[in-house]
């Protein structure tokens, strides 16, 4: 029920048989893969399979030494790399981060802060920040820039699990509200967005792709992860009995619509739990705030915009 | 109108200091004291290039410095050596060249303590007009620069994925940088422009709360050191440039003392306070 590109939207990026070669060893070959507006791409794989280099080469930090790389002319990215580390010496607040590669109104940078979760620590010298509260600055720096496409390398490190859910959560609606491609890179490899459109399983070269259910299922995925890890897969993802609509109303199963979605509806994650139940262990214990299960995003994770708890 | 020796120096070192006060910061940010060092040990090969080409003093340690740094990009692709070492056997050699080379011209005599140490009584209107007019041009430069220069050194892929372009930003600062060691060398000497470059940067470090009022906060520190030290120097009669690197290390000393509200600190407290919802 997302709002899904039109097929006939030029891609963002495409990379076509593109390889990368250093020191005479290749470190990712044969990368087939396009991203289209609104559409979100997965790259998983084991450490070292090519998932950066990948990512690095459609964004045109890296330069394909095989293959073909296009670009959208003009296209807008955002970028959270997966390590950032800034010396002490500089003194760099999260709010001037904020700006660090173009300048953006106070509203722009006050909503992003806001949506992530980390307006309070505008004032705070990244230096200072958690891994996960740096994380958010990051991704709130990345959608701030208004991007055509945000490539996000491992974007819930350093995050608690209710965390990851909520900034999955997150991502989602990014998308869903302003129609860019996303390009995520997973860390974990059980974890994969349902609302992801494509997998693209990485180990040197690309071993299998397709819905996440399709790549769960994919013997290429077993081989590589084994039967246990293919099992244990979760798929993320919400019942979705309502739709936000890109004016900021809500339209529901029935047809209806509203102008915020109730509490009620699906995939908030309160006491009824809306989870799409694939691959998903039975929840057979009481849930605790503190329970660690992830199921609370809603309750202890941060602020959303739609969500009408907060 | 400058026709005191002192009042020359002064004016020159002021502006000298206003200008190295934001390269200084970056220097610091991109840990590249080394290479600052490098780079300003090599112009003493470019005095010796100039002496025996009969060029201008400036220019010829320009074009020296900045080969070097040319030069050292070039190693550094090779990926042989350590960029550490690589800038060991630079900084030396190009020094040791020089030095060399000065021994040779038996023709010439030049006060070898004034390039390596600074001479105040070396400066003339004619060097006034060149730490002036070259400063103004390098901290426009460093207005122009200034959002991808911080932008990659925060992270170079970052930048470029933003539609920036770090090599170019990374190649002007350090011709930026060779220039500033040019219209340096006279008022602190060769040996000592690297600490009129970090000193001021690593105490307005303390007291700054974003980049730019770091950059400005170098330059007035590095104002007031150079003020101090010339005045020192002139009192005890020491070298200019070592009672300069004196002056700036005891605003640093006194930057340490726990007498400020410590910027670090105050912001250590909000963040922690801040907490999860």
């Amino acid at each position: 029920m997302n709002i899904r590109p039109s097929e006939a939207s030029a891609p963002l990026v495409t990379l076509a048989n593109a390889g990368v070669r250093r020191n005479g060893r290749w470190l990712v070959r044969g990368v087939d893969f396009s991203i289209r507006r609104g559409e979100i791409v997965t790259l998983i794989g084991p450490n070292g399979s090519g998932k950066s280099t990948t990512a690095k080469t459609a964004i045109g930090v890296l330069k394909p030494d095989e293959g073909a790389v296009s670009r959208l002319a003009g296209l807008r990215v955002g970028y959270v790399p997966q390590k950032l580390s800034i010396d002490w010496t500089l003194p760099l607040t999260v709010e001037r981060l904020m700006t660090l590669t173009g300048p953006l109104s106070r509203t722009d940078i006050d909503t992003a802060l806001h949506s992530t979760g980390v307006a309070h620590l505008a004032r705070a010298e990244v230096q200072h920040l958690s891994g996960g509260e740096f994380q958010r600055a990051l991704l709130a720096r990345a959608i701030a820039r208004k991007p055509d496409l945000l490539v996000l390398d491992e974007p819930v490190q350093g995050v608690d699990f209710s965390g990851e859910i909520a900034l999955y959560d997150l991502i989602r609606q990014i998308r869903n509200r302003s129609g860019c491609g996303i390009l995520l890179i997973s860390h974990d490899l059980h974890v994969v967005m349902a609302e992801t459109d494509t997998v693209v399983c990485l180990n040197g070269h690309v071993c299998c792709r397709g819905t996440p259910q399709d790549v769960s299922r994919s013997p290429e995925y077993r081989k590589l992860f084994g039967a246990r890890a293919a099992e244990t897969l979760a798929v993320y993802s919400h019942d979705h009995d309502h739709t936000h609509l890109p004016d900021g109303r809500v339209q529901h199963a029935d047809g209806s619509v509203t102008d915020h979605c109730h509490p009620e509806d699906g995939h908030h994650h309160g006491d009824g739990h809306h989870h799409d139940q694939h691959d998903h262990e039975a929840h057979d214990h009481a849930h605790g705030p503190d329970c660690g299960c992830g199921h609370h995003a809603r309750l202890q994770g941060f602020e959303t915009k739609e969500d009408p708890r907060v | 109108m400058f026709d005191d020796f002192f009042t020359r120096a002064l004016v020159a070192g002021i502006g000298l200091a206003i200008t190295v006060g934001p390269l200084g910061c970056f220097v610091i940010w991109r840990r590249m004291a080394y290479f600052g060092d490098t780079m300003a040990h090599s112009a003493l090969l470019g005095v010796a290039l100039s002496l025996l080409f009969d060029l201008n003093l400036m220019l010829s340690v320009f074009i020296v410095a900045a080969a070097v740094s040319l030069l050292l990009l070039l190693l550094q692709r090779r990926g042989a050596l350590s960029t550490d070492a690589l800038l060991g056997i630079l900084s030396h050699s190009a020094l040791s060249i020089g030095l060399v080379m000065v021994a040779f011209m038996t023709w010439v005599r030049i006060d070898l303590v004034g390039f390596l140490f600074g001479d105040i009584l070396a400066v003339s209107e004619a060097d006034i007009d060149l730490v002036w007019g070259g400063g103004i041009l390098v901290l426009f430069a460093m207005v122009y620069l200034w959002r991808p220069l911080l932008a990659s050194t925060v992270n170079a892929e970052l930048a470029e994925a933003e539609g920036m372009r770090p090599e170019r930003a990374r190649l002007y600062f350090m011709l930026l940088m060779a220039l500033v060691i040019a219209i340096a060398m006279k008022i602190v000497g060769i040996l000592l422009i690297t600490a009129l470059l970090i000193i001021p940067a690593a105490t307005a470090r303390r007291f700054a709360s974003s980049p730019e009022i770091m950059a400005v906060l170098a330059s007035v520190i590095g104002v007031l050191a150079v003020t101090g030290g010339l005045f020192g120097s002139l009192h005890f009669d020491t070298p200019s440039g070592p009672s300069i690197v004196v002056a700036a290390l005891g605003l640093f000393v006194v930057s340490l003392l726990p007498l400020w509200p410590g910027r670090s600190a105050e912001t250590a407290i909000h963040s922690t306070h801040g907490g999860h919802h």
